[in-house]
């Protein structure tokens, strides 16, 4: 039972963070129909930010300020950094090709990511580097969950991501911009002929997805330690994976689908082996495509002709 | 009614779209009688002259630059099959270094100490290419259903999941399953297979590689005719119908799937007959080998060239495959670096005063920040340069760091990227007044880091090569602009 509830809070703190990443492939996706592939680069740019506050401001072992002034700095460095490049990536790589066939984006968007791929390695080197977290908040923190007890910042975690989902989703239904954004996702044409300035849309999509993005960078260092150059990839996959069995487009869905990804990864890894947890994501991604390609919570997409 | 100023109204036949191929720019400038001659020879004629060039190279270079011709000529096979999937059948398969990585380790297994199973090459290569046909059939089963982003991220995944197992086979549990009675290490696991043996055909041993280089130039040059065969059949224009319109295609009766299917099975098949050459070449197959890189090389080649025509694949491919070669060696290096940005600018800023304007500015530019950088901070002038030719000629004006001072030279980076975006937003002087500083900037990281890291800086030009041919001239060198029927 310990262990099982052990697992779980593991992938409660994973899913949140694939979850925050899932958000923002299914925001751009919901508004550009294009995958953006360059969105895990985004977030391990938010990761190294975060890193870079860290160690600015004196290093996990001898913070000159407090805390948790420490933590909200590195998320703030993340947001700023994250959402500089995932505005940048739009206005150049994706806005010059928004009328091109589909293909055209998607492959720019492949360039993009190697891009910043290959900038990671040649500024912070192949190395990875730790927050190491446990000197600035000691293990011994925790609040008692059941017969376990959960780390301090895997609680911070979980919390802030799921405050950030019910802003996310206040926004989207309440504000003129969340409606805006609805309205441009639903149909681009006919928002534009509104008077709905649908560029803007996409770049305040791509800035809150950005710096959702960066905000799950910082959170992965936080509880898992160890950033590196390549750190964006995979988890860029999985969280895709998240928003397509939760259904593409859909916010609820991204959120529920990053925490189903999280739970099976932790779960797999606890019970069967870490070998086999890309492969059981990779199963998931599968069946959902297959059998039910809208997602759990997606709507089916007409196709006009 | 008036006749169209293209001569008489044909039936069924677009007026405009017929003629889009007149429209196309003529030739002009001081290459335009040889390209036009080039233009009027046939194909065919065309393929010998290009193949009668390519198979003089190992005649004027040194031994181990035909290794680099190799490489070239296994790159540009990987394009011809990828240009299926992608430039005709329009699949975005990311998958496809799997099938080149199955190829390589089917070869490596069966022909070297490691099982030990010593197959003939003439047994080897015919199993190997249709093995691989058969995962590209099974890669194509999700194509029935998923199109675009999906496919993509299914591939791509699928091709992870490929060099995941290659790594980790030795520790999967097939000694649980009934027929496998010991531990089965396939693939060698991170250290991969080394000692595989040489092609040898009917009794001719294919050692050297001077006998590879040939071995993949008559492949290349099959290839090419097969593909153009297969491209002026039926099958190429059901797939550049089900390109263009997946849905109108099936309404014509074109049979999607199994055009799909096919599409994804000769990419594999070619995709694993280069792998074999590869891992005899390499006498051994790695992991690593089979990373994201290749894949990212071999889509450079493809849209560089131009998805969709073949000789324009293969031109990518030559380019591509040249590169990172050249990066390899400093001096060329700082020659293709700073020939590139000459030539880019000089091409793109008109009038060409302008150009001599920037290029004085930036000298002048340089001293000075060079002056007063050297003034407050000794560190600044203190590294040496690369050591080319045209290295030497930016020692005196661009700061060159100490290796310690790592840090500046990243901010130097991104303000140099920065700076390049700015540019494209910006128009006439106050675009030369952005790019001096900004080529400074990037002077000045190639000086200090980009040119000890050929590898990274190799990925970095490969990216952006992606995004701004998508942006500037999405149908490749030497491609054709479709013509969009609205």
């Amino acid at each position: 039972m310990e262990f099982f509830l052990q697992q779980t809070v593991n992938g409660l703190t994973l899913g949140s963070v694939y979850a925050l990443l899932a958000l923002g492939y299914s925001m751009v996706y919901g508004i550009l129909k294009l995958l953006n592939f360059a969105h895990g680069e985004v977030y391990m740019f938010g990761a190294f930010a975060g890193y870079g506050v860290l160690t600015v401001l004196g290093g996990a072992s001898s913070p000159v300020v407090p805390v948790w002034l420490l933590i909200t700095l590195m998320f703030a460095g993340a947001i700023v950094v994250s959402s500089a490049i995932g505005v940048a990536l739009e206005r150049f790589a994706y806005r010059p090709l928004r009328e091109a066939p589909r293909i055209a984006p998607l492959i720019s968007a492949i360039g993009a990511s190697f891009f910043l791929q290959a900038a990671a390695l040649l500024m912070f080197g192949s190395r990875s580097r730790s927050y190491s977290t446990p000197t600035l908040v000691d293990f011994s923190t925790s609040i008692p969950f059941g017969p376990i007890r959960v780390w301090m910042v895997r609680v911070l975690v979980i919390v802030t991501a799921v405050v950030l989902m019910v802003l996310l989703t206040l926004w989207v239904s309440r504000t003129r911009t969340g409606k805006a954004v609805r309205a441009v996702s639903f149909d681009r044409e006919a928002a534009a002929m509104m008077g709905i300035d649908v560029d803007k849309v996409i770049v305040v999509t791509f800035l809150i997805g950005s710096a959702l993005a960066g905000v799950a960078g910082v959170m992965v260092g936080l509880v898992f330690g160890r950033i590196f150059h390549l750190m964006g990839f995979f988890a860029g996959l999985k969280a895709f994976t998240a928003a397509v069995v939760g259904g593409i487009g859909s916010i609820p869905g991204a959120m529920l689908g990053g925490l189903l990804i999280g739970l099976a990864e932790a779960y797999s890894t606890g019970y069967i082996g870490a070998l086999y947890q890309n492969l059981i994501v990779f199963g998931i991604l599968i069946v959902v495509l297959l059998v039910r390609p809208r997602g759990l919570l997606g709507r089916p997409e007409l196709v006009k002709v | 009614m008036t006749s169209p100023p293209g001569g008489e109204v044909r039936i069924g036949v677009d007026q405009w779209v017929e003629q889009s191929d007149e429209r196309r720019e003529q030739h002009t400038g001081w290459t335009a009688p040889a390209r036009r001659a080039f233009d009027q020879l046939t194909p065919g004629w065309r393929l010998a002259l290009v193949a009668t060039a390519a198979a003089a190279y190992p005649f004027f270079v040194r031994g181990s630059d035909v290794r680099i011709g190799i490489s070239v000529l296994l790159l540009a096979m990987l394009a011809l099959g990828l240009n299926v999937v992608v430039g005709w059948a329009g699949l975005l398969d990311l998958g496809y270094i799997a099938f080149y990585g199955f190829g390589a380790y089917f070869y490596a297994i069966v022909t070297s100490d490691h099982l030990p199973a010593h197959w003939p090459t003439e047994v080897a290569i015919p199993v190997i290419v249709v093995a691989t046909g058969i995962v590209g059939v099974i890669l194509s089963l999700p194509s029935r259903r998923l199109v675009g982003d999906y496919l993509a991220i299914m591939t791509l995944f699928f091709s992870q999941i490929f060099l995941e197992l290659v790594i980790n086979f030795q520790r999967l549990p097939f000694d649980r399953l009934p027929f496998v009675s010991e531990d089965l290490d396939l693939t060698g696991g991170s250290n991969g297979i080394p000692g595989v043996e040489d092609w040898q055909l009917f009794g001719y041993h294919i050692n050297t590689f001077n006998r590879y280089y040939y071995l993949s130039l008559a492949l290349v040059v099959l290839l090419i005719i097969g593909l153009h065969n297969i491209d002026k059949s039926r099958t190429g224009r059901a797939w550049r119908a089900l390109r263009e319109d997946t849905l109108a295609a099936e309404h014509m009766t074109t049979p999607v799937n199994t055009m799909k299917m096919l599409a994804f099975v000769v990419g594999a098949a070619i995709a694993g007959l280069t792998g074999t050459i590869f891992a005899a070449v390499q006498v051994g197959v790695f992991p690593a080998n089979f990373e994201l890189l290749l894949l990212i090389t071999i889509y450079a080649a493809v849209i560089l060239g131009g998805s969709g025509s073949l000789s324009g694949v293969v031109l990518g491919a030559v380019v591509v495959a040249y590169v990172p070669e050249v990066l390899r060696d400093p001096s060329k290096a700082g020659w293709l670096f700073y020939g590139g940005l000459a030539v880019v600018l000089i091409l793109t800023i008109k009038p060409w005063q302008r150009v001599l304007i920037l290029g004085g500015g930036l000298v002048g530019f340089g001293f000075l920040v060079r002056a007063v950088a050297s003034n407050i901070w000794d560190e600044s002038i203190a590294g040496t340069a690369s050591g080319s030719f045209a290295s030497r000629a930016v020692d005196g004006w661009v700061l060159i760091l100490d290796a310690q001072a790592d840090v500046i030279t990243n901010y130097a980076f991104v303000a140099a990227i920065a700076g390049f975006l700015a540019v494209t937003l910006v128009k006439g002087w106050w675009r030369i007044a952005l790019l001096i500083p900004t080529i400074y900037l990037a002077v000045l990281v190639w000086e200090n880091k980009l040119v000890d890291q050929t590898s990274v800086t190799r990925q970095l030009l490969f990216g952006g090569a992606l995004v701004v041919m998508m942006a500037v001239r999405p149908q490749g060198l030497l491609g054709t602009r479709r013509v969009e029927i609205i």
